[in-house]
């Protein structure tokens, strides 16, 4: 895609992964529990963002309502582990329910008995919800600006349903995780963090070579013609409204998973996870690591949310004015994201600033290539 | 019959606070592509400038006029949020042209920004600011084109932004210490005071009116057939309506895209700061103010089709009613004898926030018969 694609070496390559699963085995020892923890949370938030990133970066779609499928994927889990540590409270079911005098459980509970359903439900439920809202947003044609609105609007309807529904799922209160059990363990201990945090590492690694694995080849060249000249697409024959679907619950499927790992983490899924600011900033984390470079997604969300709590924790009042700063400061100055600069003529155009790069007078591929024999 | 006109009127009062903010966002909208997310921070500015000028017309000195300080702050809110707006179409918008998706990322920024601003800035200093800027970006302007058109303007600009931080910083001072409400930054909500002629109720035809909703209905009419003759009879009008419908054609044809782009903005963010001033009749004034109607007005937007006023007004009436209809459970009282199946549906809609879940719901299946809006624009690209 960029003109000059960094290309390692095969051992720098097996070195890097060498460490970093080096790290990832040992971050439980060398981190105290509470930055694990937020380390957990936050590499879980990345799996949304690669999402994100497949949908923005790749196929041109803004959605505002990521938040939707990351929530439903959160409270899929929370459900089952409320049920399954249940037995001692009255009729057998969650606590909260006798608050609002509610003695069956909702029909909807049931199924949350089984673990494996409901392994299959944390992924396949958003995927579907979003088949489903994508399917009848992208048939009509309606796309840009559009489209943001509506996921927007989308997200204010399950939110307003979520918080307001006490009976069902305990509305604004939302349901909590780490008092339960799982597996014989209580979910906010030590080791089973420990646990889920290996889980989350593994499964950031997943999502990647996933998301890398869809873009590729010819699915992933429909994707980029989608985004760059939709008309033309459908011209030659291509179906968009498919392929658009498809991406978006590939995109809900992987926010279910990001939230349920987070809500495990963090204790408690609610309502909150449907905000409309929380779904704007999962679109910056993606801005700011770089479009359409997945990587990028990645590490955009894990530093910022650690940039995040680090600034909040010194000066609560200036996060805000330092996360509006980013997302005018990236759209306006760096649109590609640190890593799409870095992989794409950044470095070089700085450089030549400096006068420490000879000047190019025509196209970068023709001269770099050419002149110092690098011959792609 | 009573019970109709009751839900009527109530929905009309809520499609006209929709109206009138989503008057402005819509002409923005049809105009420039351009969803403006910062439009409720805007509408934000406008309900704080109505609280500081209800605060400093209890000075002394302005006190015999208070009553007639609410016909006062809408003219001031309209201005503030107008050269509020005029600063981010000149400093990011303008760069980001072509971009939709990315204008929509930047102002949700710039929304962020004012609404820590109002948090953590005294409100005397930020009226200080607005005057400064207000005055800054005026100023230059109003020089005779002698002056204009010297090598030595840049000097000239330069001084005038000069005087208005020193107007600025002056005034703030003056503001900050002669009230002292103002003198301290608070994130806690505000209350404006409706001035004595505008509270209690009015009868009319047996039932009871607040005087406020009348207000807010008198000033969206107001705004709206203002800027109907405005876009209808006034030469800018014209030129706006010409940039709307094509752009390159209008360029050609010698039409300032640049100015009609900066005038636009600035009504529009203006017309933001006419609907602050409803909302702060209707409820306390905080930094999330805007929040709550930003999206009511988008979909407004989207209902209503671009580049069409009376899709607008179409569509906000429209949602105000359904609003009222369904959240109040007014359904069952007007038709007290339907199905119970039907019945228990409308019972679980039958609150504030449900029924947004019903409506934006209802929304989305309108759109699969009319993906365009309302009253679409016409056109024979493939991009429309």
């Amino acid at each position: 895609m960029s003109p000059n694609k960094i290309k390692f070496d095969k051992k720098i390559v097996l070195s890097f992964w060498i460490i970093l699963i080096a790290f990832i085995i040992a971050a439980p020892t060398l981190l105290p529990v509470f930055r694990l923890n937020l380390l957990g949370r936050y590499l879980s938030l990345s799996i949304v963002a690669v999402g994100v990133d497949l949908i923005w970066g790749y196929t041109g779609l803004l959605s505002l309502g990521q938040g939707i499928f990351f929530a439903l994927g959160g409270y899929c889990a929370a459900m089952y582990l409320q049920i399954t540590s249940s037995s001692e409270f009255p009729n057998n079911i969650p606590e909260f329910f006798a608050l609002y005098g509610v003695e069956k459980l909702p029909f909807f509970w049931e199924p949350f008995r089984s673990p494996v359903f409901t392994f299959f439900a944390i992924w396949i439920i958003p995927a579907l919800v979003a088949g489903l809202i994508g399917f009848l947003v992208f048939r009509n044609r309606i796309k840009g600006v559009y489209f943001s609105i509506l996921t927007q609007a989308s997200l204010l309807v399950f939110f307003n349903f979520f918080n307001g529904q006490q009976k069902l799922i305990n509305g604004t209160n939302g349901l909590k995780t780490d008092v339960t059990q799982l597996f014989g363990l209580m979910v906010g201990s030590e080791a089973m963090q420990r646990v889920f945090f290996w889980i989350t590492a593994v499964l950031v690694i997943a999502a990647w070579f996933f998301a890398k694995w869809v873009v590729k080849g010819r699915f992933g060249n429909i994707l980029i013609g989608i985004r760059d000249d939709e008309p033309r697409v459908r011209f030659t024959g291509y179906n968009p409204v498919l392929f658009k679907t498809i991406i978006f619950s590939i995109a809900g499927g992987l926010a279910g998973i990001s939230g349920a790992l987070y809500t495990v983490q963090s204790g408690i899924v609610s309502p909150q996870f449907m905000t409309v600011p929380f779904s704007i900033e999962m679109v910056i984390w993606v801005a700011v690591g770089g479009r359409g470079t997945l990587l990028g997604a990645i590490l955009g969300a894990v530093f910022i949310n650690y940039a995040k709590s680090l600034v909040s924790e010194a000066l609560p009042a200036s996060w805000m004015f330092i996360q509006g700063g980013l997302f005018i400061l990236v759209v306006t100055a760096l649109p590609e994201g640190v890593l799409g600069w870095i992989q794409g003529d950044g470095p070089r155009n700085l450089l030549q600033r400096f006068g420490l790069k000879r000047k190019i007078e025509t196209y970068p591929s023709l001269e770099v290539n050419n002149k110092e024999g690098n011959n792609e | 019959m009573e019970l109709l006109l009751d839900s009527l009127f109530n929905g009309v009062a809520i499609g006209s606070v929709l109206l009138v903010a989503a008057l402005g966002l819509a002409i923005v909208f049809g105009l420039m592509g351009v969803i403006n997310l910062a439009h409720g921070e805007l509408m934000m500015l406008g309900a704080y400038t109505t609280y500081v000028t209800q605060l400093i017309f209890k000075l002394p000195i302005l006190k015999p006029f208070y009553n007639s300080y609410i016909i006062v702050s809408i003219f001031l809110a309209f201005i503030v949020s107008g050269v509020v707006g005029i600063l981010l179409e000149k400093t990011i918008i303008r760069k980001l042209y072509g971009s939709p998706l990315e204008t929509l990322l930047a102002t949700w920024g710039v929304s962020l920004i004012l609404q820590q601003f109002v948090r953590s800035v005294p409100l005397a200093y930020g009226t200080g600011l607005v005057i400064s800027l207000l005055i800054g970006l005026f100023l230059p302007t109003t020089f005779p084109s002698k002056i204009k058109e010297s090598i030595n303007f840049k000097y000239f600009k330069f001084s005038s932004w000069l005087f208005a931080a020193l107007t600025g910083v002056l005034t703030g001072n003056v503001i900050s210490s002669s009230v002292s409400k103002l003198s301290r930054a608070s994130a806690r909500n505000v209350d404006v005071t409706a001035p004595s002629w505008m509270r209690g109720q009015v009868e009319i035809i047996g039932t009871a009116f607040p005087k406020t909703r009348l207000m807010i209905i008198v000033i969206t009419l107001i705004s709206v057939i203002a800027i109907t003759l405005f876009l209808n009879q006034s030469a800018w009008g014209m030129r706006i309506r010409a940039v709307t419908q094509n752009r390159q054609m209008s360029d050609c044809l010698g039409i300032s895209t640049e100015k009609v782009d900066i005038i636009t903005f600035g009504i529009g963010s203006g017309l933001a700061g006419v609907a602050g001033v409803a909302v702060s009749l209707l409820g306390s004034v905080g930094p999330n103010v805007g929040g709550n109607y930003i999206v009511g007005c988008f979909m407004v937007v989207v209902l209503g089709g671009v580049g069409n006023l009376l899709g607008t007004v179409l569509a906000s009436f429209g949602i105000g009613i359904m609003t009222d209809l369904i959240g109040a459970g007014r359904l069952l009282s007007i038709w007290p004898d339907m199905p119970l199946a039907l019945s228990n549906i409308i019972n679980f809609f039958a609150t504030t926030s449900m029924a947004r879940v019903m409506i934006f719901a209802l929304i989305v299946i309108f759109l699969q018969f009319k993906p365009t809006g309302l009253f679409p624009q016409k056109g024979r690209m493939v991009e429309n």
